[in-house]
């Protein structure tokens, strides 16, 4: 118990951060364990290339964009605070914490979630996802299965699928539109999070 | 392996009678040569009596000779048509489970063979139910289970299935015991063990009547898989306790000790694991053979089906459990045999499969209610029966309840309050219970007729009365109904995404999570099972995505051909421009708010005509012009001249052209490879196409989204196509076509009309394009997509579609509509009420 105090004391503004992301005071804990064994040279925050120090992250077909979904545009290193943020949009949703009327949507919520997809998608976050951007995520995770020309017709296809007003893109609206019917609640959760 | 030689030792040493393992084989061979029906040999309905004969015969009558197939036969029959009546109905069938329906049947079956003969001729023998009804219907639940979703919930399904199953048998045996002994049922010749033993072969929750049931409510896909998975498996885990509690009655109360239960314990696990195992290898051993398969397609799909038979056969030799054995079997293979096999295969398999199933499972329930009329198992016990009943409902419930409870503490989507609930209201008991009471010992177990009637009324009361009342219980409770969903790419591909985005996620917090389970076995099957269990042709196509992709163009290119043949003529192709599409979906829409009556009216007619195609006609917007003798020769004739065209230019030929031919070990099918494939490829192409030129439409297009479901109200209009090809009056329906043709043109062009004056097919412009410069890919032929509305004619359907959205709409408003559009265009003020002559010219010409 003692130790928990004193680790958690450490983190500055810890109350907050649990408030925001809805974690609990062991999550917390174990986060920040965790944050401070990637941060092998012990500055306090993060950069890409500690992330890419991970091995099975590295043989994620769209590991490089989830690393970077940590780094805010412009910025190299991503802080505990910011860690934790990012993750906390895979907690679980939990349906027995009351809701107060004026709080705002927790981090957690669907279309944050959506969101956080739609980003690894939107590189260029011009809000849209472009056909060239589809197809280099549909190139990572196909690889070497499908040649190029089914690769295009797929996307085209996909576009065409989710494209309601025709502009040969996607955008967010059209996105969530389009996975009205999957459970992101389910799907973009992890259970240890809870 | 370790527990393999342990089981075998233990078995063998111990000498518990597992190894005539499912069933009591106390009937003889001849039986179960009988199907499933012992016939009374006394009725000597003919035979030739002489063997010695004086003079030669020209016929004779050998009823004994075919007596016993002709009886299965005409059981079978029966039992279908049972079948047949019980669907008549579909208000009946929305109220009583089909199940439920089939019994009573059978009750009424029962009556009449009562009344002809008055005693039980015909009866469900266990060993035919065990051997002949059964193996099939549980290869068929666990082919078709949806394999992820299962793998998924794996856990939570073997806690309900072997722990689930456990408590009950042990509950209800104990909880029997402890009333008889308060003297609630008054003196009966049964023990502890016995009470033991009659519970375990009454925790069977049969898959068959509970798979009737939920698949009737549509439950959510979680709930759905619980109840399926554990009554799937939970028959296997039913039959092998009640073999170890078989074992301990025979035994006898003071034969056992500690020694032996722990026996019975481990005898317990290793029949389950070890038939698990089995099933597994078996799978390995199909997903083999598959690979090599291909030349000899045609018996391709009966390959599975014998070797799933043969892991239940194998099981049930090695008395290892064999319902779980064909389970894992099944499920274990699905994936790698649909990828191995030829589309062809894949489709006869699951047809077959399903046949087979619905064909025992419909005499497995008609020969339940058909034992009502045995009259020796009705030995009567109010206390018993009312006891029975009342306690496998509350410790089903009590079971349910408590384990959920302990999954949804790491679930991460628990199973909310009402979804245990109607789990628990699912434990339907079916014909395994029956199977089992059936073959009990009735020398060890001398109230053996008291259990199975007691069986048959537990299995009455749950799929009638908890069948009947069950759709209404999950609309009361409000049970989250599985959602339709499509199958789409974004779907499919998001999904991907996820799976990454997760492992990614856990990754980063270095925990293992069930992604991280998930990702392993994935790789190791990528790299290793797939290399061993499938073709390198099917792994290069295996990914999901790819799947979904080629499910899609698949489904497209067959609506084409289907499209095309059921026209009769290729007209369909002749799709003119594609730019319009969109335009003219809107302006219909536009239209369509504007005037509805007129489309009802429309709706009406194609109705009221079936095999002409009205609505082509009414489309013209020619005929109160130009419609004259002459005019309709030219056309027809450069129709048909068009059409030769068409076949010179397009690789397909309508059906009608395939000479149906026979040879004993290929299928002849018209669709030859390069075929397949050119549709393949033009379905794609012609999706770019659609998909570009709808970019250029001159309507921006705002809400398309309420297209599909504006469509779908109209779809039930759809007319199969059939009649209409042997119409006499066929050719009528092409010089139509023909001109809505024209017609369709001048729409087409509508939006730079400069190029083709809106001429009243005086040149016929239809066909300039087609002529001068179309290559084959300018007609995005899947474009014709309206499939079941034969009425409408082809080409205009065709433009009438979404480019995305290749369903089988219905086009007829929006395609009235569009065609009045360009009349009201080129004849700049064209009033609405020419509407009405248009009409009746059209209704006219159907009388032509």
């Amino acid at each position: 118990m003692g130790s928990t105090n004193s680790t958690l004391l450490k983190i500055p503004n810890v109350e907050v951060l649990m408030q925001e992301t809805g974690f609990s005071p062991a999550h917390i804990i174990r986060l920040h364990d965790r944050f401070k064994a990637l941060d092998k040279e012990g500055r306090g925050h993060l950069c890409p290339h500690d992330f890419g120090a991970i091995k099975e992250l590295a043989m994620n077909p769209i590991g490089d964009r989830i690393i970077g979904a940590f780094f805010s545009p412009g910025k190299e290193t991503v802080d505990f605070h910011t860690f934790v943020k990012i993750l906390a949009h895979f907690r679980p949703v939990d349906k027995d914490r009351p809701k107060e009327p004026n709080s705002p949507e927790p981090i957690n919520s669907r279309s944050n979630k959506l969101k956080f997809a739609f980003q690894l998608y939107d590189q260029d976050k011009d809000g849209k996802i472009s056909r060239d951007e589809l197809l280099q995520v549909l190139r990572a995770m196909l690889g070497m299965q499908v040649t190029d020309e089914q690769l295009e017709s797929i996307a085209d296809r996909t576009i065409q699928e989710a494209d309601l007003d025709r502009d040969d893109t996607i955008s967010f609206e059209e996105f969530r539109k389009s996975l009205e019917k999957i459970n992101i609640d389910h799907k973009m959760s992890i259970r240890f999070l809870r | 392996m370790y527990n393999f030689s342990q089981g075998f030792l233990v078995i063998s040493t111990a000498m518990l009678e597992v190894d005539s393992a499912e069933v009591g084989l106390n009937y003889s061979l001849k039986s179960s040569a009988t199907e499933n029906i012992s016939t009374s040999t006394n009725d000597s309905t003919g035979g030739h009596g002489s063997s010695t004969i004086t003079t030669l015969p020209i016929v004779i009558w050998k009823w004994h000779h075919v007596e016993t197939p002709y009886l299965v036969a005409l059981w079978i029959l029966t039992c279908w048509l049972c079948k047949l009546v019980a669907e008549l109905n579909h208000n009946i069938t929305s109220v009583i489970p089909e199940s439920g329906l089939l019994i009573m049947m059978g009750f009424i079956l029962g009556g009449i063979v009562w009344g002809a003969d008055k005693a039980q001729t015909f009866k469900l023998i266990p060993v035919n139910f065990f051997y002949y009804l059964l193996p099939q219907i549980v290869l068929d639940a666990s082919y078709c289970m949806p394999n992820k979703l299962f793998f998924s919930n794996l856990g939570a399904i073997l806690v309900h299935a072997v722990i689930g199953t456990c408590w009950n048998a042990g509950t209800v045996g104990i909880a029997l015991w402890g009333c008889y002994e308060g003297g609630a049922m008054g003196n009966l010749n049964i023990g502890l063990l016995q009470f033991l033993l009659f519970g375990a072969l009454m925790s069977a929750v049969d898959p068959v009547a509970v798979i009737a049931v939920f698949e009737e409510v549509h439950v959510n896909e979680v709930l759905y898989i619980l109840v399926f998975g554990e009554s799937l498996l939970n028959d296997g885990v039913t039959v092998v306790l009640y073999n170890v509690f078989d074992a301990f009655v025979s035994l006898g109360g003071p034969k056992i000790n500690a020694a032996e239960i722990i026996k019975g314990i481990i005898s317990f696990f290793v029949v389950s694991f070890g038939g698990s195992f089995l099933g597994v290898v078996f799978a390995v051993l199909i997903s083999m053979l598959t690979r090599v398969t291909k030349n000899v397609q045609v018996i391709e799909a009966g390959f599975i089906i014998v070797l799933g038979y043969l892991s239940y056969l194998t099981a049930e030799m090695l008395s290892l459990s064999a319902i779980l054995s064909i389970t894992f079997c099944g499920v274990c293979c699905q994936k790698y045999i649909t990828a191995n096999m030829d589309e062809k295969s894949v489709t006869t398999l699951r047809y077959v499969l399903k046949v087979m199933a619905n064909g025992s499972e419909t005499m497995i329930f008609v020969f339940l209610g058909l034992s009502a009329i045995d009259q020796n198992i009705w030995v009567w016990n109010t206390g018993f029966i009312l006891l029975t009943i009342l306690f496998i409902v509350i410790f089903r419930f009590m079971g349910v309840f408590f384990l959920n409870w302990l999954l949804n503490q790491s679930r991460l989507i628990p199973i909310d309050l009402t979804d245990q609930f109607v789990m628990g209201y699912g434990g339907l008991r079916g014909a395994v219970a029956y199977g089992l009471a059936a073959s009990l010992d009735e020398k060890k177990i001398p109230e053996k007729n008291l259990m199975l009637g007691t069986t048959l009324i537990v299995v009455y009361f749950t799929v009638i009365l908890q069948g009947i009342t069950m759709k209404p219980l999950v609309q009361w409770l409000k049970v989250k109904k599985a959602t339709q969903s499509d199958l789409t790419l974004n779907g499919k591909m998001n999904n991907r995404v996820f799976e990454h985005v997760l492992t990614a996620m856990e990754d980063i917090c270095g925990r293992m999570g069930d992604n991280w389970w998930t990702r392993h076995w994935n790789y190791f099957e990528d790299k290793y099972v797939c290399w061993l269990l499938m073709t390198s042709d099917a792994r290069k196509h295996k990914d999901p995505i790819f799947g979904v992709f080629h499910k899609l163009n698949l489904e497209d290119a067959k609506k084409y051909v289907n499209e095309g043949e059921s026209k009769g003529s290729l007209a369909f192709i002749r799709n003119y421009d594609n730019a319009s599409v969109d335009f003219k979906k809107q302006l219909a829409l536009e239209y369509a708010d504007i005037m509805p009556d007129i489309m009802n009216d429309m709706s009406e007619y194609d109705f009221g005509i079936d095999n002409v195609p009205v609505t082509s006609v009414m489309k013209n917007p020619l005929p109160s012009v130009s419609l004259n003798v002459h005019e309709l020769d030219r056309k027809s004739m450069l129709n048909d001249l068009s059409a030769h065209h068409l076949l010179d230019q397009h690789l397909y030929k309508s059906r009608r052209d395939n000479r149906p031919t026979y040879s004993r070990s290929h299928y002849n099918t018209s669709e030859n490879p390069d075929e397949m494939q050119e549709i393949f490829q033009r379905t794609m192409r012609s999706r770019l196409e659609s998909f570009k030129s709808a970019k250029m439409g001159v309507n921006p297009a705002k809400k398309l989204s309420k297209h599909p479901k504006k469509d779908s109200t109209h779809k039930p209009n759809g007319k199969p196509a059939d009649p209409h090809r042997t119409h006499p009056y066929g050719d009528e329906d092409f010089e139509f076509s023909a001109d809505s043709a024209s017609s369709s043109e001048i729409a087409g062009h509508f939006p730079r009309r400069n190029t083709n004056a809106p001429g009243a097919g005086v040149d016929n412009p239809a066909f300039i394009p087609e002529m001068d410069m179309s290559p084959p890919m300018r007609n995005p032929p899947w474009q014709t997509e309206t499939a079941n509305n034969m009425a409408v004619a082809p080409s205009q359907t065709a433009q009438g579609r979404l480019p995305w959205t290749p369903t089988n709409l219905r086009h007829l408003a929006p395609l009235r509509m569009s065609t009045r559009s360009t009349d009201s265009f080129a004849m700049a003020d064209a009033s609405v009420d020419d509407e009405a002559p248009e009409e009746k010219s059209g209704s006219h010409h159907t009388r032509l």
